[in-house]
């Protein structure tokens, strides 16, 4: 039986192949349990504000992401040009005491929230050349893709469908040549919508799924969340397993001869 | 003395260093980090490190994000 490799990015290695968001949950308590059940090992959070007289015993969202289980990868969401995300980087990376790795995602429109690629293709190279260690939210544009890992990013992560749409993989044939072409690990980050998305993501031969609404938004996260792991599992697995070929005609599982007429 | 912290203006007396800024933040046990006019200020120089007018300051922390 074919074994399977861990995931491994900027020379860690990871078991779990799905990485998850913790924003929109209804509070941490749902964040943890979600997280747990999704057994993901990476952890995207957001670097923001805080505000005067907030109150101290706020509960601590890195209270629940305890180091030696996960791997936290704070991101520049919100960011609308190279140096606000580059600037939220140097601030993640302080908050973390020298934490290199990133998710750098440099947005172009709020109504689509799609990559400014020009931005994002100035932060990558200007974040590399600060010895981050960057995963990077991009379009499923294989030059594009490409491009990036010629720059040094640790990971390129095409968007299947918008962020947050939950639309699921809009263009498996761009993500196809994306995953032929690669040179580092390539996870879908947003878009996917529930565990058939993810099974469909893996199976195309993803690296792995980066996900946040999907889960977040589901009635029951925590148990999106568990269905997610197996979408994960399972799309992987038949991946490695090797897809029977598609026929245009049926082909009978029980031998024809023996029939008793 | 006038700065702007976290997006808003505020007028304090001069002497004031980022420590005393984050003590007034009150973020508690939470990590944060500061930037003074776009640059990191490391957290070891927070408490000798004075507020000039017209510093942009800003204080941040890790929250739920995807």
């Amino acid at each position: 039986m074919t074994e399977d490799t861990k995931l491994s990015v900027a020379g860690m290695e990871f078991g779990s192949r799905l990485l998850v968001g913790t924003g929109k949950y209804k509070d941490h308590d749902q964040t943890r349990l979600a997280i747990e059940a999704s057994g993901a090992q990476i952890v995207t959070v957001a670097i923001r504000r805080t505000n005067i007289g907030q109150n101290p015993d706020e509960p601590n969202l890195l209270d629940i992401l305890p180091p030696e289980k996960y791997t936290i990868l704070p991101n520049t969401a919100g960011c609308y040009n190279a140096k606000d995300a580059v600037r939220t980087c140097r601030l993640a990376r302080e908050l973390l005491d020298g934490h290199k790795l990133v998710k750098l995602e440099v947005l172009g429109d709020d109504k689509t929230l799609f990559p400014d690629i020009p931005e994002t293709l100035v932060a990558a190279e200007e974040l590399v050349k600060d010895d981050f260690d960057v995963m990077v939210y991009t379009s499923d544009d294989p030059l594009i893709a490409r491009r990036l890992a010629e720059i040094g990013c640790v990971s390129v992560m095409p968007l299947a469908a918008p962020i947050g749409s939950g639309l699921g993989i809009r263009n498996p044939y761009n993500i196809i040549t994306i995953i032929e072409e690669a040179t580092v690990p390539i996870i879908v980050d947003a878009g996917v919508g529930t565990a058939s998305d993810a099974a469909i993501a893996m199976e195309l031969g993803c690296d792995g799924v980066l996900m946040n609404t999907a889960i977040a938004a589901a009635k029951d996260p925590i148990l999106m969340a568990s269905a997610m792991k197996k979408g994960i599992e399972a799309g992987r697995e038949a991946f490695l397993a090797g897809r029977m070929p598609r026929k245009r005609f049926a082909s009978a599982s029980s031998p024809i001869e023996g029939t008793i007429f | 003395m006038q700065f702007v912290l976290n997006g808003e203006t505020q007028d304090m007396s001069s002497g004031t260093t980022i420590q005393d800024l984050v003590n007034m933040m009150e973020v508690g046990t939470r990590r944060y980090a500061v930037e003074r006019n776009e640059e990191i200020v490391p957290r070891s120089l927070h408490a000798q490190t004075i507020v000039n007018d017209n510093d942009q300051i800003e204080v941040v922390v890790a929250i739920g994000g995807g």
